[in-house]
């Protein structure tokens, strides 16, 4: 008997070793409604596997129904810790198919609203990576840059968490006055605060010994597994969309991908922290050679794109979301797909969990950094 | 490239010393104290990141709420003439993702100075602030800058039909009961 993937065979809970569990749906741990079916012996995980759904709103197919202009908020509520990026992805995706010059101001403005998203991204991943590997300080400093962020984006966009950044052709808003000296102000902070997190952390005895050489994953493994995001990347492959496949104004930035060496959760680590002092470099470019000019393209009233197919992609903080749209000539789309990072990127939680213990089942859920809004859609 | 370094199996001996020490205990312990420290004797003075306590005091202070705040909507009167600015054109409603306006009119004949003309007006107004996502696409399909979301936020109520707000409410805004401790 054979229920999702995981053999629950009745007579087995007793009288072998092997024993079934389920972690979560409510557990504080899986990062949301994610459910792990595991296959323990004692406390070695022999067999696990991922029951998914029980966040799912059929965007999608919500899709369907709404013109292109509506769809946007949705996207928000993807990713709901990165919702700039979401957003750009989706806007992206629907200038490609309209074929719309987005004006310079306005794609230096994404570009430095989408890497302050990935910081902020990010240190929500470090602060609710480090509360299940039981480090509760981190938490409480990360989150405590990370509201900087958000008040950033409240005072620019209008919300903190479901931004509903940007609009098709451009922003909706330009930036308030001061706009770029609090950036620059959060962003001459936040080296400091790195090196505090990483004093917490980087030498740490418990950290170490819950993180080093546990979810190893070989370079061709996480290619074959189609990963992408700072799990590719701590795997050792230099795969960064950013540079792979430039979109927005990326090409004039300079800045570096870092990747890691063994591909095990230290690393994984290791890599975020790396991107976050990326991210501030690319942030400083984009405020320095911020163009003036309008922010909105000439779009017109009705989005009515011509019939075609299109995909855009772009990097998000937890890999590559995409979108796929087919357009009819009407003005709502015939079909849109979500390549969703997090979905794809939680495949390998059985290929990383296998042979390790039910408490590195937790650091390795919070090492993928996965969203269940967005994994179920 | 730069290879992010792992400082874990460095096996040196000043690296032993430092373990048996709990050297890299008492730098993470030295870096909370030294919050705790600063939070005896600073000015509390919430959501300043440089200070050691951060925390706002929110329902004890006013939350701060930014100028672009998307948040409980409002019909805008004509400051002149107290008249709704809403002409009826139902655009919000159409711009809607959730469908949670409803736009009532009629055509009627509305004198204008000499002339008399046929026109729609508004009649109803129903917002549901409880399906609202607060997109602030209504708001931009507006032509006459009428409705528009604003910076309140303390929406909740006793009753799931206090979310459905009727016109009368939009143009006039909430009541909010001010509690003091």
């Amino acid at each position: 008997m054979r229920e999702q993937g995981v053999d629950i065979t009745p007579g087995t809970l007793f009288d072998a070793e092997e024993m079934v569990i389920n972690m979560g749906p409510q557990h504080p741990s899986t990062h949301g409604v994610l459910r792990v079916i595991l296959k323990l012996d004692g406390e070695t995980v022999k067999d696990l596997d991922c029951d998914i759904g029980y966040l799912h709103r059929g965007v999608e197919k919500i899709a369907e129904h709404d013109t292109y202009a509506m769809i946007t908020p949705y996207w928000d509520r993807l990713d709901y810790v990165a919702a700039v990026s979401n957003d750009l992805c989706y806007v992206g995706g629907v200038e490609k198919l309209l074929g719309i010059e987005v004006p310079r101001r306005a794609e230096y403005l994404r570009v430095a609203l989408t890497e302050l998203q990935r910081i902020a991204s990010h240190l929500l991943w470090l602060g609710t990576h480090a509360i299940d590997i039981g480090a509760v300080t981190v938490l409480l400093y990360a989150f405590r840059e990370r509201e900087e962020i958000l008040k950033i984006f409240e005072d620019f966009i209008g919300a903190r968490l479901t931004a509903h950044a940007f609009r098709i052709g451009g922003l909706w808003w330009d930036a308030y006055p001061e706009f770029e000296k609090r950036v620059r102000d959060f962003l001459k902070i936040l080296p400091g605060r790195i090196d505090e997190y990483e004093t917490l952390l980087n030498a740490n005895r418990i950290w170490l010994s819950r993180t080093v050489g546990i979810g190893v994953l070989p370079a061709d493994e996480a290619i074959n597994l189609s990963l992408t995001g700072p799990v590719l990347r701590g795997s050792g492959v230099k795969y960064d969309l950013r540079r792979a496949q430039p979109y927005s104004v990326y090409p004039e930035f300079d800045f570096e991908i870092p990747i890691g060496e063994n591909g095990d959760t230290y690393d994984r680590y290791l890599v975020r922290m790396a991107e976050i002092r990326q991210s501030i470099i690319i942030i400083e470019q984009a405020l320095d050679g911020l163009p003036e000019g309008p922010v909105m393209a000439k779009v017109p009233k009705v989005i009515k794109p011509p019939v075609g197919e299109v995909y855009f992609g772009i990097e998000a903080p937890k890999g590559e979301i995409g979108v796929y749209l087919v357009s009819d000539g009407t003005t709502k789309p015939y079909r849109m797909r979500i390549r969703p990072p997090a979905f794809i990127n939680l495949q390998s939680l059985r290929r990383l969990s296998i042979g390790h213990l039910v408490a590195d089942v937790v650091a390795l859920i919070g090492t993928i950094d996965i969203v269940l809004g967005e994994v179920d859609r | 490239m730069p290879r992010v370094k792992s400082t874990a199996d460095r096996r040196t001996l000043g690296e032993v010393i430092k373990r048996l020490l709990l050297f890299d205990l008492f730098k993470g312990l030295f870096l909370t104290f030294s919050y705790n420290w600063r939070a005896l004797y600073e000015k509390r003075d919430g959501g300043n990141p440089n200070q050691a306590i951060y925390t706002e005091q929110y329902p004890l202070e006013a939350a701060r709420v930014s100028e672009r705040f998307r948040g409980a909507p409002r019909l805008n009167l004509d400051p002149e003439s107290g008249q709704t600015l809403c002409i009826a054109c139902d655009l919000c409603a159409l711009a809607c993702p959730v469908d949670c306006i409803e736009v009532g009119s009629i055509r009627r004949e509305v004198r204008e100075g000499e002339k008399v003309n046929k026109k729609k007006v508004l009649t109803t107004f129903i917002f549901d602030t409880s399906r609202c996502m607060f997109c602030n696409l209504c708001s931009e399909a507006c032509p006459t800058d009428c409705l528009e979301l604003t910076q309140s936020f303390e929406l909740a109520v006793y009753h799931r039909s206090g979310f459905r707000w009727d016109r009368e409410m939009l143009e006039k805004g909430i009541d909010y009961v001010r509690y003091s401790k």
